[in-house]
């Protein structure tokens, strides 16, 4: 697109379109206390240049304040931050090459639309014209090309936002930092943003750094997600490593919908053999102690009470509570003797012929669900 | 105090505090008139009557016509007091901004604890009467007073301030300093920490982003403090009175002279009219100022 080359050639960076402009930004136990309170305790993450890294979590999990310490708004207490192999931990701000979206889009008021993408070329004192070229190349790559002459109150939310993403990038900053850049807008405009982000992300080459606590937004848009708990980094990984093999139970839980099952686990040859409502059930890995079974609701299947379940595979019976219809697939909520519940996706055209209220017999490959070691902090109800 | 009170309201850019609201007025119309009635009789009666009062006399004491007036601005002393009203009240705004401005900003970063002291600060003395303040001051600043001991300590020699021009604007601008504070406060603890962050992180240096950001998004606050400050600064009399030289009156004082001094209504009632007149019409290009750049920065 013309508009991308427009914006790889800011003279600002001399990385003029080279391929991969992004820069690597290495944490090493990156740490933020204040007073007694830990924000972020030994955080470290390498991410890699061009990558697309979200910092996942809930509210509190020390996601914002590791994505603030790389802006350079919050200093840390110990640990390292390097771009590219320098350390930046004590740069100021306006030192560092990294561009920002805010939640609230930040946007000045007093300025007109194409004023805002300007101020960072001012800053930079780059010369009028080649500044007017860029708000427009910018203005370009966001769509919204009509409307530099605007002022911020005068445009949707999801104009706004676009806004910002346009003067955080036309600078060409080798990294872009984004806090909930969605969080205010309506679904609708999230998905088709999300899109937009995307495609950005792929026309620039530019490191994203993207905080959300919305697991789908993360699903959506990351190369890479590192899922933040109680400042800490419960495990990084692509989407799918991290829906198909959550490390712990809190990514189980918060990413995508499970069925735990907890119970004492007995280590065997390869396997382990976990008692649950009376049964005992088999689970791949080695793992004695408190410990739960993990299985995806698409992973379960339901065996009617004239059926026989597939030999080998785990087996619980278990009550119908109620159906959930979707349209492409429905939901089925079960519960199990030991009063836990379960939860079933089938997909459309393969469905059972279940109802509520049925006594069926829940079933399950063994290599399909993932032991876990227990953690009671996090909760087994269903959300 | 009854064009004081406009003050706020004429300075802040906001055009559409009655739009919402409306709808109810048109069912019971007759209402909020009656919820009016007293306080327009007061006004009627203490401020509409001795300021008609006041004009009457201006252009009928002692013969009809623009005699006051005339003699007003032919006489060099009335030029010089009235130049000195306007430059004192200036020097205390400018004066008075430059103290508020940190601490109003103070304010809006300190802790729920910090903010409760620092507006407690600025309101006790609010709360104390005016004349205790003024005597006060005066205890400060005579030559033998706290002030000079201490610098007589250091060795810096006494410092006349009583009795100059100086030392009243010293006690004016403590007097009027919440007038500052307020406004300048309300309008900042409006401003999005972020858009200074903002800021800085594409690319501006602090003291940028606070001159290009922060202080133009602060200018409603500024427009409102200066205005309630110099208006009052205008009329003030008690201060100047009793810390100032009478060589140095300001029209307040001189308009005290004339109808209690030398009983001259006519010539007191047209210097009145003279400062009311100039008031009116500073506040007038301050609301025009003000709505034009509130076209531009709105919160």
């Amino acid at each position: 697109m013309p508009a991308s080359r427009g914006l790889a050639q800011t003279p600002d960076t001399e990385r003029a379109g080279r391929a991969g402009r992004g820069a690597e930004i290495a944490l090493d136990r990156l740490t933020k206390r204040y007073g007694d309170f830990v924000a972020v305790d030994e955080v470290s993450l390498t991410i890699e240049p061009g990558e697309f890294m979200t910092l996942l979590g809930p509210s509190g999990s020390g996601k914002t304040t590791t994505l603030n310490a790389i802006a350079g708004f919050v200093t840390p207490t110990s640990g390292s931050l390097r771009m590219d192999g320098t350390a930046i931990e004590s740069a100021p701000p306006h030192k560092r090459d990294i561009g920002m979206v805010f939640q609230h889009y930040a946007l000045f008021p007093h300025m007109t639309v194409a004023e805002n993408i300007a101020y960072p070329l001012r800053r930079r004192k780059i010369a009028k014209d080649r500044r007017r070229e860029l708000v427009a190349a910018a203005l370009e790559t966001v769509r919204l090309g009509e409307y530099g002459h605007r002022y911020p109150r005068e445009l949707s939310g999801g104009q706004q936002q676009r806004v910002a993403v346009a003067r955080a990038i036309v600078y060409g900053p080798r990294v872009l930092l984004m806090d909930e850049p969605l969080g205010a807008l309506d679904k609708k405009l999230r998905d088709w943003l999300q899109l937009e982000i995307k495609r950005i992300h792929a026309e620039l080459g530019t490191t994203f750094v993207y905080v959300t606590h919305d697991q789908d937004e993360a699903l959506v848009l990351s190369d890479r997600i590192a899922v933040f708990n109680n400042g800490r980094i419960e495990q990084v990984g692509s989407a799918h490593a991290l829906y198909e093999r959550p490390e712990t139970l809190f990514v189980a839980k918060f990413l995508g919908e499970s069925t735990v099952l907890r119970g004492a686990a007995e280590a065997g040859a390869g396997r382990s053999a976990l008692g649950k409502a009376g049964r005992t059930l088999t689970a791949a890995g080695e793992l004695t102690g408190a410990a739960a079974i993990v299985i995806r609701p698409e992973r379960l299947v339901v065996v009617g009470a004239g059926e026989r379940a597939e030999p080998g595979w785990n087996a619980l019976p278990a009550t119908v509570l109620q159906e959930i219809y979707l349209g492409s697939s429905r939901k089925l909520e079960l519960r199990l003797p030991d009063g836990d519940t379960a939860l079933v996706r089938e997909a459309a055209g393969r469905l059972s012929a279940a109802r509520p209220g049925d006594e069926v017999t829940l079933t399950w490959r063994v290599e399909d669900a993932v032991l876990l070691p227990d953690d009671p902090d996090v909760e087994t109800v269903l959300t | 105090m009854a064009v004081l009170d406009e003050a706020p309201g004429a300075a802040r850019p906001t055009a559409g505090p009655a739009a919402p609201g409306r709808a109810p007025r048109e069912r019971g119309a007759a209402r909020p008139a009656v919820l009016l009635l007293p306080a327009l009789v007061l006004v009627l009666v203490f401020f509409a009557y001795p300021l008609a009062t006041m004009l009457w006399r201006a252009f009928t004491e002692p013969e009809t016509g623009w005699g006051n007036f005339t003699w007003f601005f032919t006489t060099q002393a009335n030029i010089d007091v009235l130049v000195r009203t306007f430059t004192t009240a200036l020097w205390v705004t400018v004066i008075a901004l430059l103290l508020s401005y940190p601490y109003a900003y103070l304010m809006t970063v300190a802790g729920p604890r910090g903010r409760a002291a620092l507006t407690l600060l600025v309101l006790v003395p609010f709360w104390t009467s005016l004349m205790v303040r003024t005597f006060a001051w005066m205890v400060i600043l005579q030559d033998t007073g706290v002030l000079n001991r201490t610098l007589d300590l250091v060795g810096l020699g006494p410092v006349h301030l009583i009795r100059t021009q100086a030392g009243v604007i010293v006690g004016m601008v403590q007097l009027l300093m919440p007038f500052m504070v307020l406004p300048l406060y309300a309008v900042m603890s409006g401003i999005d920490r972020r858009y200074v962050q903002a800021a800085r992180s594409l690319g501006a240096r602090p003291l940028t982003a606070f001159a290009g950001i922060y202080l133009p998004l602060s200018l409603p606050g500024i427009a409102a403090g200066s205005l309630m400050v110099f208006v009052s600064a205008l009329g003030f009399y008690i201060t100047p009175a009793l810390l100032g030289s009478p060589d140095d009156a300001l029209i307040s004082q001189q308009i005290f002279t004339q109808v209690n001094g030398l009983l001259q209504w006519g010539r007191g009632g047209a210097m009145g009219v003279v400062l009311l007149g100039m008031t009116l019409a500073l506040l007038v290009l301050v609301a025009l100022v003000t709505r034009r750049a509130g076209r531009k920065v709105s919160l």
